[in-house]
């Protein structure tokens, strides 16, 4: 009967549309490469010269010389190697926390979404409340709680998480605590996808087949709403160090010695009258990721949109 | 309208539109879209002339042409059309303007994409006339009154002051119908008018275009792919595919006797509710050619049964093989005695 | 004829006229939000229809846009809980199952879909859309891969079709996909929701032979729902005419396009633009005025009467207002008019010979 013409490959197309947009916007190609030097620079961060845990009590806060290119920080270590190694603190917490939070999210977003009704309304209702609550202040609870079971004598039950929150250098903790704050946005951006895709007819045609909620769920919602994940980790990471930052800021995230770009900040801004060096380095840090990151999310969110598709 | 282009469309003898060899390409990623391909043909003072085509044979793309609302990256490459003998592609955007709307007025498929859901559905019809005539607002909304009464909206008094959420898709329809001609264009050109309305509705509404054509002489272009439509509205049709016009001629004669094959296979697929054909509706074989890589020589070819070696080949061009009736088709060059080139007069 | 012979003649006859799908005052109605503190209205989509579906059969069920033809067609495979009534299939009561039994009985009831763009997932790729059925059922994967080859096959599309995602293809060809997704499942009857709509006039051709030969082959019953009474009659059986949610008309098909007894049916008929000849190319002038109504607010009584031809015929009478009209007139030709007996007299179609409705007198 009818033969099937071959039609150009359709998998090429979002690679095309992506260097395309790479070659339209230079900011884009300057921010991909900000990231791509965070990312380098903090796994290279044990190559450096010096540690970011030696101190050189002798020679504290001296300014960007010729051994230390970025000068020492109060306790005389490397601000260039702290500054590294809170790269990869920043890192490991934009993956791992937005991981957590998208995890939960969709579980939470997928759930309402599918279930309808008056478990729907409930669990929005929920996710509304939980809105109106400051996000800062709503992490700093979590995280003090969170501190609190883990950190000095926690109860059996939580022994071995205890045991790896110290060998974290208190990462587990800010990790647990963003994971819980950050996960609102998400829901609710998956949870009106669900309801959109719901009432498909290809789902539909699921459900005259037999398929349980589950099977629809993994085989189809899951698959259909990745543009819509994507867009929820764009906006997830950047918060994510954001808060991490704030929190170390605080003194409520890692636990010192652990370098972040936060706890930077913290002691820069004591010191800024003196010696303002301690201060610029983290600052401009970190300042430069969330900027990269909002260019290269927005991007992102461009090349799934479908209107912009042509 | 004003009393000059008046006499101007009064005085001119000839046909009232008229297009020639008119081509519309459009750029894509796979290629150029030859959408519209070398269209010839007018339309009369008064007359009403169907396009009938199936999706992608160009025939939305040709009336978007005419008024020159062809969307980019699209763009018309060659041709000439001409509204009473005024050439509208020279035309400055500011002139075709002053045509749009007021000599030609168009209505569309689907009224609840052209209407304005935040305006007034009387304002929207007030807006095209004061756009094209010096009016004060009271007298522009004396016409627009009188165009949905002409247009048979019940209550137009209060009805002009309603949103098109609330109006009925028959009523959208007819508001559109009203924009679109309150401004007594001499052409409408109408694309598939009642294909998204049920029947009862698509009869009321094929009923007043045909009452206004009677009434104020305004020729009607009806593109659409129902051919019962055609047959009963239409004195004249044109038959579209692959961007070209296949076939032309008085609507009867080309429906009981069509000279291209895929004009006949048309009329054999499609379902008729006079009666239930016992073989069966005949399909057509096949799908529609991709306009950016039309086959060699004849565009139907691959789908025709009667195909020949020529027209694998080479591409036919309009023959005569009647007064007033043409055919792109090589089998039918056999049976007129003469040949006419697509440039000479229609 | 031998008697013996009659009987066995009789038996088959009643054994293939049995019903496969019966549904008893089944209602769907959807709360319609109204402002604040005026009562709330009801969307009565589907109201109080009652049908049964031959075995074997294609019955069309047929109307204009708000008359419930494709709620009832959900309502019938279960998609959508009715709020009131009962649908049996087989002889099982399909409203009094729980969501698990439901199941795993329904695969033998499956649908076709309207929009070939919305009926595919985009993201999986052909076999597995066909195949999921057949996955569900816990069919190991050597066992689909054919079954998925073989109904590809059937429905006219190559091997070469089955790693390929639904954007690669056209309508038709997805409208075929979705036929072989629907087959999959080995059901017994299937419910197409105006599975041509969407398509070109030379491919719903295709489809609908398609259609035909898949019953022929596997021994099938359609409900087929539309609004195009050209394709129905080339493809019906039995057709069912519906008006804001009631069936107003049900008969052999052959019957209704000669001899309707509704004046419904007969302006629905008469609006349908058929190609005209040198002998007769007047259209009937439209016998129905205005727009369907909204289901939401049912009229009093006949719920056609504000737009029925026939009323203004006999003067208005006070019945049409004050007594709602029941399905009645025997076994194989019933009319939910008051006056089903009347309308011979005031209209005739005759297709055949002059493509118009001659209407009595005025007209």
């Amino acid at each position: 009967m009818s033969a099937i013409e071959a039609s150009p490959s359709v998998r090429s197309t979002i690679i095309w549309r992506a260097t395309s947009l790479i070659r339209q916007r230079p900011a884009l190609a300057l921010s991909i490469l900000c990231l791509a030097l965070v990312a380098l620079v903090a796994l290279g961060a044990p190559l450096l010269p010096y540690g970011p845990f030696k101190q050189d009590i002798l020679h504290r806060n001296g300014v960007p010389s010729a051994f230390h290119w970025l000068g020492t920080d109060e306790l005389g270590r490397d601000v260039g190697a702290r500054l590294a190694m809170g790269a990869r603190v920043s890192l490991i917490v934009a993956i791992s926390s937005s991981l957590i939070a998208v995890a939960i999210g969709v579980m939470i977003g997928m759930l309402s979404g599918y279930l309808g009704g008056f478990a729907d309304t409930l669990i929005m209702r929920f996710v509304d409340s939980m809105y109106a609550f400051p996000e800062t202040l709503f992490a700093i609870l979590i995280a003090s709680l969170v501190k609190g079971q883990l950190s000095g004598q926690a109860p059996a039950l939580l022994e071995p998480l205890a045991e790896a929150y110290r060998w974290s250098g208190g990462l587990l903790g800010v990790l647990l605590t963003l994971g819980f704050t950050c996960w609102l946005t998400t829901a609710r951006l998956v949870r009106s996808q669900v309801l959109a895709l719901k009432n498909s007819e290809y789902i539909l045609a699921s459900q005259l087949a037999g398929a349980s909620g589950w099977f629809i769920v993994k085989k189809h919602l899951l698959p259909n709403a990745q543009p819509v994940i994507l867009v929820a980790i764009t906006f997830v990471v950047p918060n994510a160090i954001l808060l991490e930052a704030g929190l170390s800021f605080i003194g409520i995230g890692v636990d010192p010695p652990t370098p972040s770009w936060g706890t930077m900040i913290a002691a820069g801004v004591q010191s800024l009258q003196s010696y303002p060096h301690l201060l610029i380095a983290p600052a401009l840090a970190i300042g430069a990721t969330l900027l990269a990151l909002n260019v290269v999310g927005d991007a992102l969110r461009d090349l799934y949109d479908p209107a912009l598709r042509r | 309208m004003s009393s000059a282009s008046e006499r101007t469309f009064a005085q001119h003898a000839g046909p009232l539109l008229r297009v020639e060899d008119l081509r519309v390409h459009i750029p894509t990623s796979r290629g150029v879209v030859e959408a519209v391909d070398g269209v010839s043909f007018s339309i009369n003072k008064g007359e009403i002339v169907g396009i009938v085509g199936e999706s992608g044979c160009g025939k939305s793309m040709l009336a978007l042409s005419i008024v020159r609302l062809v969307p980019s990256p699209g763009r018309i490459i060659a041709g000439h059309v001409a509204m009473a003998g005024r050439d509208l592609l020279s035309l400055s955007e500011r002139e075709m303007r002053r045509v749009r709307g007021n000599d030609v007025g168009m209505i569309f498929q689907d009224p609840s994409a052209s209407l304005n859901p935040v305006m007034r559905v009387g304002d929207q019809v007030s807006e095209t006339v004061e756009a094209h005539h010096s009016l004060t607002a009271l007298q522009a909304k004396q016409r627009s009154l009188d165009m949905l009464r002409a247009v048979r909206i019940p209550g137009p008094e209060v009805r002009y002051r309603d949103y098109p959420h609330q109006y009925s898709g028959g009523m959208r329809q007819r508001a559109m119908i009203a924009v679109g001609s309150v401004n007594h264009p001499r052409l409408l050109i109408a694309d598939e008018p009642t294909t998204a309305l049920d029947v009862t509705v698509q009869a009321q509404i094929m009923e007043l275009l045909l009452a206004m054509n009677r009434a104020t002489g305004t020729a009607i272009m009806l593109i659409t792919h129902n051919i019962a439509l055609v047959s009963h509205f239409c004195s004249r049709v044109l038959v579209m595919y692959a961007g070209r016009i296949v076939e032309s001629g008085p609507t009867l004669e080309v429906f009981e006797t069509p000279k291209h094959p895929y004009t006949d296979a048309l009329l054999k697929a499609v379902p008729r509710i006079e009666e239930k054909s016992e073989g069966g509706l005949l399909p057509i074989e096949g799908r529609p050619p991709d306009l950016a890589r039309k086959p060699r020589g004849c565009a139907f070819h691959p789908r025709c049964p009667q195909r020949k070696d020529i027209c694998l080949v080479e591409e036919p061009p309009p023959f005569k093989i009647g007064p007033g009736r043409k055919a792109r088709c090589w089998l039918a060059q056999e049976t007129s005695p003469f040949e006419e080139d697509a440039r000479l007069s229609s | 004829m031998h008697s013996s012979d009659r009987r066995e003649q009789q038996h088959r006859k009643s054994a293939r006229q049995r019903s496969l799908l019966e549904v008893k005052n089944l209602s769907m109605l959807f709360p319609a939000r109204r402002r604040l503190g005026q009562a709330r209205a009801w969307v009565r989509a589907v109201d109080g229809v009652t049908l049964s579906v031959i075995s074997g059969e294609t019955l069309a069920v047929v109307g204009e846009s708000g008359c419930g033809k494709t709620t009832l067609g959900r309502a019938m495979v279960m998609l959508a809980r009715p709020t009131a009534g009962e649908v049996s299939f087989d002889n099982i009561e399909l409203t009094k199952l729980s969501l698990g039994a439901l199941r795993a009985a329904r695969r033998q009831l499956q649908m076709i879909f309207q929009d070939p763009y919305g009926s595919l997932d985009p993201r999986q790729r052909v076999e597995d859309i066909v195949g999921e059925p057949l996955l569900i059922r816990g069919v190991p994967r050597r066992a689909r891969r054919e079954r998925v080859a073989e109904l590809l096959g059937l429905v006219g599309l190559g091997p070469d079709a089955a790693p390929r995602l639904p954007r690669e293809f056209s309508g038709g060809q997805r409208q075929r996909v979705g036929i072989a997704r629907a087959l999959a499942a080995e059901p017994k009857l299937i419910v197409c929701d105006e599975p041509l709509s969407a398509l070109d006039v030379s491919i719903q051709a295709q489809i609908v032979a398609l259609l035909k030969d898949v019953q022929q082959r596997l021994v099938l019953t359609y409900v087929f729902i539309s609004h195009d009474l050209a394709v129905v009659r080339q493809i019906a059986d039995r057709v069912a005419v519906m008006y804001l949610g009631t069936v107003v008309e049900l008969a052999d098909a052959a019957v209704i396009f000669q001899a309707p007894r509704h004046p419904y049916t007969v302006a629905l008929l008469s609006a349908v633009p058929k190609l005209a000849t040198r002998s007769s190319t007047s259209q009937a002038p439209p016998l129905v005025q205005g727009d369907p109504p909204s289901p939401i607010d049912v009229p009093r009584g006949c719920r056609f009467h504000p737009r029925c031809w026939l009323r203004e015929r006999l003067n208005n009478p006070e019945i049409c207002v004050s007594a709602e009209p029941f399905l009645s007139g025997g076994d194989k030709h019933l009319s939910a008019c008051h006056f089903a007996t009347e309308l011979v007299r005031h209209a005739t179609l005759d297709f055949d010979a002059s493509a118009s409705l001659s209407a009595g007198d005025s007209r």
